[in-house]
Order: C-alpha cells, then structure tokens, then sequence
C-alpha cells in the first residue's frame, strides 16, 4: 500500500492540516518511506491474537455519577485566543 | 559554589538537614549554574523569583522541623508538563503563550515534598523525537564532548532534562518516555532515568503524545537520588483512570539490596546489525558485574523484538493524531485567521506544528481512515500482544532484564538524515517496554574511546521497580562513572 498526492491531499484535510501543493508530492515520499518500512508486520502470524489497547490490567475505575468541577468560567477562557461573553469566539459557521 | 553542585541529592538533603547549607544557597547556586550554562539551552524559562520564594519556604520548614522528601532540592521541569502560571508549550509554537491554571499531578506531587522549581526544560516538539531537535526553541545541546568539540545532541525528546542535570543546572528533572524519551537522554548525557510502570505516576496535567505508552519519570545523577525521587512523584490519582493503586516499594532500601541470587535475563534479539561493538563490550561488561555480585545470568529470548518498532511507529502517530486533534485554535494556544472555521482549523495547525509532529499526525490520521485500519491499527495492536506475551513469558524465570540503552553514543547537531526511519533507530532497545508497560532504568556505566557515555538499560516486571534499583545500584557501584562532561557549571572536574 502507498500513498500518492491524491491521498496526501485527503489526509491532510482529515486532519485539518494545511498542506501546499508543492508539498504534497515530498510528504507523499516521506509517508512511503516510513509505510513501507512499518509493512514488515505483515510477516508476523496474528490470526486468533487479541489486539492489545491497554495494559494497565485493571477494569477502567467507576465514580458517583455527580457534578464535582465547573464554576470556573474565567479560568476555562483564560488562554482562549478569542472570547466573549464568556464564550469562545470563531468565525462565522451559520449562514 | 562548585560545591554545593557537587552534592547529590540525598547528599543535599543531609547538608540542608543539619543546616550546613540553606536552600536559598543551593538554588542561588543552581540559578547561577543554569546563567553559566545557557548556551546548551537546556532551558526555555526559567522561574528565577518563584524558585527563591520557593527554597526560603524550604528554609523554614526545614527550620520547624517540617522537611519533605525534597525539601530544597532544586528541580527543573519538561515543558510537557502543566505548571500553574507558568508557561507550558510542549515546545510548539501552537501552545504559544499558553499559561495553565492548573499543575499537574506530578509536579504538585514534587512541589508538595519540598521541591524547588528551577524553570521549564527544553524537548522535542509534544515530545516527538530522539534528538531534541524538533523544539520550536532549538536544539538543547549535550553537555558532553568529543575530541572533535562538535555540538552534539542530548537525546530526546527529553533533552533539556538530561542535559541540565548532566550539567549541573538541575539537581533533578522530570522528564516522560512514550518510545524511549527518558532513557536514550539519560544514556547520551550519563545520569540516570527511569521509566515507570505504566500507571506508576498520573498523567493529569502533561501534555498528551501517546496516551497508552507515555508515563512520567525521573533523570538524576545517581541512582539513589533516583529512587528519592521517583518515591516523591509517583502516586495514585483519580483524575488518571489508567493510574494505579498498586502500593510503590521501598526504592530507597532497594538501591543497596545488592543482586545475590537475582535471576537476569539477556535478550539474545537485542543483538542488531551495526551496533557499535563498544556498546555490545559494554553489555558484557554489564553482564560480568552482575555475575560477580551474584546474580545468575540467563540468555532468554523475545522473539518478537524487532517488530516493536513498526509496531510502535502505528500505535503512537494514531493516538498522537486524535490526542493532537485538540490543538485547533479556539480554546489555547495560537491562532491564524481564515474566513472559514475549517480555515481557520487548517491554517493554525499548518502555521502552528513542526514538520516531525504534522507527518506523524498525518501517519496517524492514515492508518486510522477507513480502509486501512484493521490492516495497520488492528494489526499493530495485535502485534503489541504479541511482545507483550514474550516478557509475560520470560518473567515468568527471571527478575529483570540487562540490555544496552542505545545502539550508539550521542551524535552531532544537525546530522543529516534523508530517512525519517534512521532517526527512529535510537529507539530499539527502549520501545518494547513501553509497549508492554514495564518499567525501564537507563544507568551510565562506560565511556565510548572517545569519550562519550554510555548507558545499560534495566527492564524489570510490571510494578517491580524495586529490582530496577537493585541492578541500577549494583552497576552504578561497579562501573564508578565519575567522569563528568565538558561543558558543565563550575568546569569539569
């Protein structure tokens, strides 16, 4: 499997990442390079293996279903690039 | 002054006791160290006033007899962690300006002990990288020197955290390791740094790379202020679902237990094509250490070894692309402008991530898309089983394991690589532990010939850290590594 400008194109765009034509075609080459090399696992047998997401061995941790946060308006705007009111502040997206 | 740098840790914390020194004094010192040493920049903000404020606090507890287990003891910090008022960037330019409100549970933790905060600690960009040369700040340089006198880097990505304390700035540092991010900077600078267990110390209030591989931990200049130091940082915490409650073991005791009767294992994969043969001598080296203080060496075998790395090279870029996702210009960090709110996502994340993290996310973002994930995340979380199973399996005979920490010694500044697969090879003998979770020690134990450290690399069971500082003393003893770098504060001795 290998990538081309095409497909460079839309995972730029899946990940909000402004990418200019002229460097599509060089970013295509380095995702190559790393994808061909990442393709070794194909000689690894893993039918019947589990995938494996977490290893920390313990069941996730379950807490009383209460509100124990917030009031904290100021502090939660505190690094926001744009407010008001307390809100975030972004550009235009109803027509 | 050069005395008061000289002192370890525990050594520090005697003095301060008996009141030998005060803490004002030893962190005048190390602000002092930190100004002489600037040129590594190993630090991207220092908090000079606040450090003083803190240390004369120090004082008086330690007058009324209330000391913690850090008191006084200047520490510097990543910049991956949150520190409330303070700067926090994860070395990108996107978490410009970026001032938390909240610490994070680690650095509370230390602050709660006594520690004294020296500043904020250069790194690779959200930790991305093994040279520390991705920082939005610039490259931190290694305080060691060839013959040559080349710059040369400090590892990564915790970089300015190995590199302050090999130079005498930090008495202490944290730093954190996704694939090998405390280990190969401590190899490549010559102190000593761990990775926990997974779940050993809360991940609350650190930038996130790689959720289910990164932990916190910390670099030291010796093994015993190691263990003082994991003992203050690590900790159970309900803000981390993935924090363990298991009870931390007495590291301290540990680090003199001695290795009699020890089983280690050598992993007879860790043997690679272009390895530098001083780094296999020091291995066995190692290995006759351990002999000799009596532990039972045993070749074992992980066979699944060399399919961590591309393994790990899908796991961390796909969490990486969904930890990363947050960063989109509306609630911190910087913004550009565009007439769309997609625009505006597209602009800012463009203008705002380095090279290194936007191919990693779009690596992420690919094998996570529809069609390819099963064929690279499913498969790569199933060889992630796999390795898992063969420590599971070898740690069912022995207590720990010795392998390198790296295949080379530190290399120079701006060295250029076409392949951004070479880089990843720093990271060989340290990836497979942080993808089964396991705890992992790098200690200083040789020089190359040209006078470079180099590091041994400890893997032990899950939540058995104690083995590790039992090793870690045994080779710190043996190999006497008192050689100390070139550009350190107060000139080599």
């Amino acid at each position: 499997m290998s990538v081309d400008k095409t497909t460079v194109a839309k995972i730029a765009r899946l990940a909000r990442i402004a990418v200019p034509d002229e460097r599509q075609g060089p970013l295509a080459d380095e995702l190559n390079a790393i994808l061909d090399w990442i393709a070794e696992l194909d000689e690894v047998k893993t039918d019947h293996v589990e995938p494996l997401a977490s290893v920390t061995g313990h069941a996730l941790p379950m807490r009383d279903d209460v509100v124990n946060d917030g009031g904290c308006v100021d502090d939660v705007l505190a690094n926001a690039p744009e407010s008001a009111s307390g809100f975030f502040v972004v550009p235009k997206v109803v027509e | 002054m050069s005395d008061l740098l000289s002192l370890s840790a525990v050594e520090a914390r005697v003095a301060l006791d008996k009141k030998d020194i005060s803490a004002v004094e030893l962190t005048t010192a190390y602000l002092a160290a930190a100004d002489e040493t600037a040129a590594l920049n190993n630090y991207v903000a220092r908090t000079a006033d606040q450090a003083l404020a803190m240390a004369a606090e120090s004082d008086k507890r330690i007058a009324d007899g209330k000391a913690g287990l850090l008191e006084g003891v200047p520490i510097g910090v990543k910049d991956l962690f949150c520190t409330k008022g303070v700067a926090s960037t994860a070395c990108s330019r996107i978490l410009d300006g970026f001032v938390p409100r909240y610490e994070s549970t680690v650095t509370a933790n230390l602050w709660a002990a006594g520690g004294v905060m020296l500043g904020k600690l250069n790194c690779d960009e959200f930790a991305m990288g093994s040279a520390n040369e991705t920082s939005a700040f610039g490259a931190a340089i290694n305080p060691w020197q060839g013959p040559d006198k080349l710059d040369l880097v400090p590892g990564g990505s915790s970089g300015g955290s190995a590199s302050a304390v090999a130079a005498r700035s930090a008495l202490m540092a944290t730093g954190t390791d996704t694939g090998g991010s405390i280990r190969q900077p401590a190899a490549f600078c010559g102190v000593v740094g761990l990775k926990p267990t997974y779940g050993r110390c809360s991940r609350w209030g650190i930038v996130a790379f790689a959720s289910s591989l990164d932990q916190a931990g910390p670099f030291t200049r010796t093994v015993a202020d190691n263990a003082l130091m994991m003992t203050a940082m690590a900790s159970h915490d309900p803000k981390d679902s993935t924090s363990s409650a298991v009870p931390l073991q007495d590291l301290a005791a540990a680090v003199t237990a001695g290795v009699k009767g020890m089983k280690i294992g050598v992993p007879k994969e860790y043997v690679m094509d272009g390895m530098d043969g001083e780094v296999t001598a020091l291995w066995q080296q190692g290995q006759a250490w351990l002999q000799a203080a009596g532990a039972e060496l045993v070749e074992v075998s992980l066979p699944h070894t060399k399919y961590a790395l591309p393994a790990y090279y899908i796991i961390a870029p796909a969490e990486a692309s969904s930890n990363l996702a947050r960063y989109d210009g509306v609630r911190y960090g910087s913004r550009v402008e565009a007439d769309s709110l997609d625009g505006m996502y597209e602009a800012t994340r463009a203008a705002g991530f380095g090279d290194e993290v936007q191919r990693r996310i779009m690596i992420g973002t690919y094998v996570l898309s529809a069609g390819y994930y099963d064929a690279y995340y499913i498969k790569a979380q199933k060889v992630r089983r796999l390795i898992k199973n063969d420590f599971d399996s070898v740690f069912e005979t022995v207590d720990a394991l010795i392998t390198p920490a790296t295949p080379t010694a530190a290399f120079p500044v701006g060295r250029k690589i076409d392949d951004p697969v070479t880089n990843f090879l720093n990271d060989v003998f340290t990836v497979p532990a942080n993808l089964a979770g396991l705890p992992g020690m790098s200690v200083p134990a040789g020089l190359t010939k040209d006078g470079l450290p180099l590091g041994l690399q400890i893997v032990g069971k899950a939540f058995d850290e104690a083995s590790l500082y039992r090793v870690g003393g045994v080779i710190e003893a043996a190999a006497n590594f008192t050689t100390t770098p070139a550009r350190m504060a107060g000139g080599a001795s």
